[in-house]
């Protein structure tokens, strides 16, 4: 074990040393490198997912720097998805970038590194490179949102996004020092031999685990510490809010599953509470708050708060089961939030960006494929079968009853049918309300996005059975036998 | 006489870590109260890890301690240049003017 084993790492040490590079190529060419430096930050992307997917984690996982750093199939999985996550969201971000004056070559720069430490947190195997990996994303992502720094409404969004974040290191740093005082070491495998014998937890290391929690429930954006996601998501360009919907709430939610499963798998029925209890809140609020907006930016905020419980209905069972049933949901949440922003990229008219769900009038008659598959994907996200999101739904829901949670599945399935409300409202607007202004041309990038995400919300359900396998592999590297 | 304990340096950094957490939610005069805040409450938790570290004979606590003092350093420098850019736009840096968005 005492080893470095750079070979498990070697897509992060990639990623790292050619945003470096690509640093070096921006501060010689500007800005007019821009879209040339989102292409290659493109394909810095995929070649880290080809050389991820070269490791052998088969049958053990690979541990690097002294077992500071895993690489298992659960890490595979949720890195794969965030990476692309991330090239999706830097893809779409060209031609709005141009548009709208915010085309800086640091754009697509500052989401690699902010994907770079995603691929930290994923593999972080102890409460150090935890607290780096999460850094190095939350720092990235305090300055995306703030990328528009002539307007009033981003620098707002980045400023309020920073104080809360830093709040929430702050407490989540505060938790992984309590654990480490009461405890004695901060690797997740130390953690996990010390706290599996039938000794009652020590209060302090109970408060750690609870401080631990909130701070990561903040990155989550899990209800009670939700608050700022309305606000950053309406004040951050929509493609940055579009990459603050994917790829950080995936890595997020991977680092809190391997966190509490495998460190903390001792403690199971202590934080199963807080799980229950941040999951419920989270699907409620995410289904009554949606039902005011007016707009469509502040409703994905609430959209995603919700999805996020639905999510954590898995994490809550505390089961092989409950763990791929999350990782399937995020796999269908993404390209369907994905799918819903570039519907909200596509909002333009005479050149100007619209983000009322009332602009939408009439986009049926307008722009009907538009309008179909913003449709189908909010029937997705409703969990309307045949397509991919009530699988999703449906997988975390059979964990909880598994686990005989059934208030919890109660509660999800009444809050999934309130949502359906809102999602079903933005539909009626499109189809049944009068046209007032046609929006522009759709880019081509844009449609890309759209073709894919609707491919896989209407095709996916001939690969449900695969993507379920390989969730249920990853799963399973989390708990041992 | 007077022996100091870890429980001597818990209750410092617990102390400190309050006033950090209530400085961020009961000022409402200025932002840069907030960014004082912040660092307050990531030196309470290098008290904290030092205080452990020492306790324990363990050096991975200050280890850690020594990359929170990195990160809070590369935090703030991004706080306050978020902080430049917004005074930039809205000419205040007063809690109750950050409200352009509210929901």
């Amino acid at each position: 074990m005492a080893e470095l084993n750079l070979h498990a790492a070697l897509p992060e040490i990639w990623v790292a040393v050619s945003a470096m590079v690509l640093l070096l190529v921006g501060a010689y060419t500007g800005d007019r490198a821009m879209r040339l430096i989102g292409l290659l930050s493109m394909l810095v992307m995929g070649v880290a997912i080809v050389a991820m997917l070269g490791i052998d984690v088969s049958t053990v996982p690979q541990l690097a720097f002294n077992g500071h750093f895993i690489v298992d199939r659960f890490a595979v999985f949720a890195k794969v998805l965030a990476l692309i996550a991330a090239m999706a969201s830097v893809w779409m971000s060209f031609s709005y970038a141009e548009r709208e004056g915010m085309a800086r070559f640091e754009l697509p720069l500052l989401m690699l590194l902010a994907t770079l430490g995603m691929m930290l947190m994923i593999s972080a195997n102890d409460l150090i490179s935890l607290y780096v990996g999460l850094e190095l994303q939350s720092l990235a992502l305090y300055v995306t949102a703030a990328i528009r720094r002539d307007t009033v409404k981003s620098t707002e969004a980045g400023l309020k996004y920073f104080v809360l974040g830093a709040l929430s290191s702050g407490m989540l740093l505060y938790g992984a020092s309590m654990i480490y005082g009461f405890v004695g070491t901060v690797s997740f495998a130390g953690l996990s031999t010390a706290l599996s014998g039938a000794t009652e937890p020590s209060l302090g290391l109970i408060v750690g685990l609870v401080f631990l929690c909130a701070g990561l429930a903040f990155k989550i954006s899990a209800v009670p510490f939700h608050m700022w996601t309305p606000d950053v998501y309406e004040g951050a360009p929509t493609p940055i809010t579009a990459f603050f919907s994917a790829a950080p709430k995936v890595a997020a939610i991977a680092l809190f599953t391997r966190v509490l499963v495998d460190a903390f798998g001792g403690l199971t029925p202590q934080w199963q509470q807080i799980i229950f209890a941040v999951s419920v809140a989270s699907m409620l609020l995410g289904a009554f708050a949606a039902i005011g907006q007016r707009n469509i930016k502040r409703l994905m905020a609430y959209s995603s708060i919700g999805n996020i419980g639905y999510a954590l209905v898995g994490l809550a069972a505390g089961t092989p089961q409950g763990v791929s049933g999350l990782l399937f949901y995020m796999a269908v949440y993404v390209p369907m939030t994905l799918g819903s922003f570039a519907v909200i990229l596509a909002m333009r008219q005479k050149g100007q960006m619209v983000e009322e769900i009332a602009d939408l009038s009439g986009l049926a008659k307008s722009q009907p494929w538009l309008a179909h598959i913003f449709a189908a994907i909010l029937f997705s996200m409703a969990g309307i079968p045949p397509l991919v999101g009530f699988f999703g739904k449906w997988m975390v829901f059979a964990a909880a009853v598994n686990q005989g949670l059934y208030v919890l599945a109660v509660i999800g399935v009444v809050a999934s049918v309130v949502s359906a409300y809102y999602y079903v409202r933005v539909i009626k607007v499109m189809y049944f309300d009068e046209a007032v202004t046609a929006f522009d041309r759709v880019d081509g990038s844009l449609k890309l996005v759209l073709a894919s995400s609707l491919a896989v919300v209407v095709i996916g359900i001939l690969f449900i059975n695969p993507l379920q396998n390989s969730a249920i592999a990853a799963a399973a590297s989390l708990f041992p036998e | 006489m007077w022996e100091i304990t870890l429980t001597h340096y818990l209750t410092v950094a617990a102390i400190l870590f309050t006033i950090g957490v209530f400085g961020i939610f009961l000022n409402r005069k200025n932002v840069i109260i907030i960014l004082m805040s912040v660092e307050l409450i990531l030196l309470s938790v290098n008290i904290n890890l030092v205080a452990f570290s020492s306790f324990l004979g363990d050096m991975v606590g200050q280890v850690f301690a020594m990359l929170v003092l990195t990160v809070a350093a590369a935090e703030a420098a991004i706080g306050l240049a978020i902080l430049v850019v917004y005074f930039r736009n809205r000419g205040s840096i007063a809690v109750e003017d950050l409200n352009v968005m509210k929901g």
